[in-house]
């Protein structure tokens, strides 16, 4: 089975956000940068996928040169081979015209994502290239099978579950709870140091989304910090009904 | 213009964001002018009629027999296509919930429209939309423009809200009738389970969570009463989520899920910076933590400072008594 993974370099979790000096994107100066967590999870089921069914597992990502050490981390757990899309700061139009395109060259029968990169969250990737692929796409998936080319797979809805049956090739985005992701081993990051990263030029597409701005949100709280005395309880009941009318 | 609003079904009724996505399509009308159509695939009537307390005065639903009662990516990105073409739909808003995250972006692509997810606020500037969008799990927000003609977004959900009118539009219903096969149905659905009796943290008005504070998982019994004396949803911090002790699917923040009800309430939750960013959104917050130090204090409207056993069975019982009586 030849699978593609799709991946995303994004800061770290705790990260604290600031606002660049061109007020339309954040200051990277002391922003740790990582595989988006996510994504962590769909290259674990590239490698369990393999160690089932044979094959082997790309790992793609669309960036700028610096997008190489995320790649690096994927080869560590145990990725074949690493292909870096030289496009910087694409949107995620942009990135999922060149994942298609690159996908189009070779031929794979499953493309994985996680399920959403954290830094624009707008899980919009993994549909868009099965469109542009003409392909099934399953999205969100927790847990689910793949036997014979045949998929069967489970996902959380709002306020429930789904449960689908869909067939090879296929797109397919992941989400935290389909496994437990591997820590690379020291000696496997030292080998992936070395490893061979292909560059591709990007496919001329324009992109679709123009930042104009970027803010912190700056809402207003109350403040109103109370100690746990029955009166104290009371009064932020009162509070809530009263003042915040939410209850 | 014209602006369509695409209303999701759930089960066997239209999805509460439906009528949110109604209300954000007379927004871009009011910006922009044009006329606003409701666009849905396979709702009955009844249901349909309710959307005329929302204003909405024109709705096509698309019907087909191999439509009934399921829900396929794939066939109904085509059905969704072809119901926004024949109307020459030239912005179409879909609720972000996962039938919104997944058409949207497929919709977007056969449609050659720009797409924008998880809107939150829209403006206009020289009849130019302009979308407002949380990003880094809402640490930041951004103002966006799509430079294609036809737009595509959805928004997020709990936002966009109005209230049902005592008096109805009058509203036209229109029958699309697809051109659909067997084969446009690449994922076929073989079951959805509705969670009977338990709010989803992402779509209910209030949400209890708790967290480390509350020392043990059985303690959690603690917020699932809190949370059913005020018909809240019961959440969870990351840390009480990896430790086994929640399903991932009650996990606010980051890494689980941002949301923004009208009151937060979290308990024994100190406040990591990735927890932050998937709750503080909440229109009122309030904080329940002994450490008065502890970070979710910043963004609170209201703390109580106190032990989460010891403050929890005393605030669900007086809330039990105060609600019970009114």
């Amino acid at each position: 089975m030849n699978i593609l993974v799709c991946v995303s370099r994004v800061p770290d979790t705790a990260t604290k956000v600031k606002v660049a000096d061109d007020g339309k994107s954040i200051a990277t100066q002391n922003v740790k940068f990582i595989l988006n967590p996510y994504d962590e999870f769909a290259v674990e089921e590239g490698l369990r996928l393999r160690e089932q069914h044979g094959g082997s597992v790309t790992v793609l990502t669309v960036g700028g040169q610096e997008s190489t050490d995320i790649l690096r981390t994927a080869l560590a757990m145990g990725a074949d081979k690493a292909a870096l899309i030289q496009l910087v700061n694409p949107d995620s139009y942009q990135v999922a015209v060149n994942i298609a395109q690159y996908a189009r060259n070779h031929s794979f029968d499953l493309i994985l994502f996680g399920r959403q990169s954290i830094d624009f969250d707008s899980f919009q990737v993994p549909p868009m290239v099965a469109q542009l692929l003409d392909l099934p796409c399953l999205t969100i998936v927790s847990q689910w099978s793949v036997t014979n080319g045949t998929v069967k797979a489970e996902r959380d809805i709002e306020g429930g579950k789904e449960e689908f049956e869909t067939a090879l090739p296929l797109v397919a985005s992941v989400q935290k709870g389909i496994n437990e992701p591997r820590y690379p081993k020291l000696p496997d990051i030292i080998k992936a140091k070395s490893k061979p990263i292909e560059t591709i030029e990007p496919v001329a597409v324009e992109p679709q989304l123009e930042i104009l701005s970027m803010e912190i949100p700056q809402t207003e709280r109350r403040h109103v910090i109370l100690g746990d005395s029955d009166e104290d309880l009371e009064k932020l009941i009162q509070l809530l009904r009263e003042e915040a009318k939410v209850i | 213009m014209k602006i369509a609003a695409f209303l999701p079904k759930l089960g066997d009724k239209l999805h509460k964001t439906a009528y949110e996505a109604i209300t954000a399509a007379h927004q871009v009308q009011a910006l922009i002018g044009g006329d606003v159509v409701g666009l849905a695939i396979d709702v009955d009537q009844q249901q349909l009629e309710r959307t005329a307390h929302y204003g909405l005065t024109r709705l096509i639903v698309a019907e087909h027999p191999l439509l009934a009662n399921t829900y396929s990516p794939s066939a109904f990105a085509k059905v969704l296509h072809q119901l926004a073409s024949s109307q020459g739909i030239d912005i179409l808003i879909l609720p972000n919930i996962t039938y919104g995250k997944e058409l949207g972006p497929r919709v977007a692509v056969t449609f050659e429209a720009g797409y924008i997810a998880d809107v939150i606020g829209i403006e206009s500037q020289n009849g130019e939309l302009i979308f407002r969008k949380p990003v880094y799990a809402g640490k930041a927000i951004i103002a966006a423009q799509l430079k294609t003609a036809k737009k595509v977004f959805t928004i997020r959900p709990n936002i966009f809200t109005a209230k049902a009118a005592e008096t109805a539009a009058s509203l036209n219903i229109e029958t699309f009738t697809p051109e659909l096969s067997e084969a446009d149905f690449r994922e076929k659905r073989l079951s959805i389970t509705r969670s009977t009796g338990k709010l989803d943290v992402a779509e209910a008005d209030i949400v209890v969570s708790g967290g480390r504070g509350l020392k043990a998982p059985e303690n959690f019994k603690l917020i699932e009463e809190l949370a059913e004396v005020l018909g809240a949803a019961v959440g969870a911090s990351r840390a009480v989520v990896d430790a086994g002790w929640r399903p991932h699917s009650e996990q606010v923040g980051q890494t689980g899920k941002t949301i923004s009800p009208n009151l937060y309430i979290a308990v024994g939750i100190s406040g990591a910076v990735q927890h932050l960013a998937g709750m503080s959104s909440s229109k009122v917050i309030v904080a329940i933590n002994k450490d008065k130090d502890a970070p979710i204090f910043q963004v609170a409207d209201y703390g109580i400072v106190g032990d989460a056993l010891d403050v929890l069975p005393r605030l669900t019982a007086k809330l039990k008594e105060v609600l019970h009586k009114s």
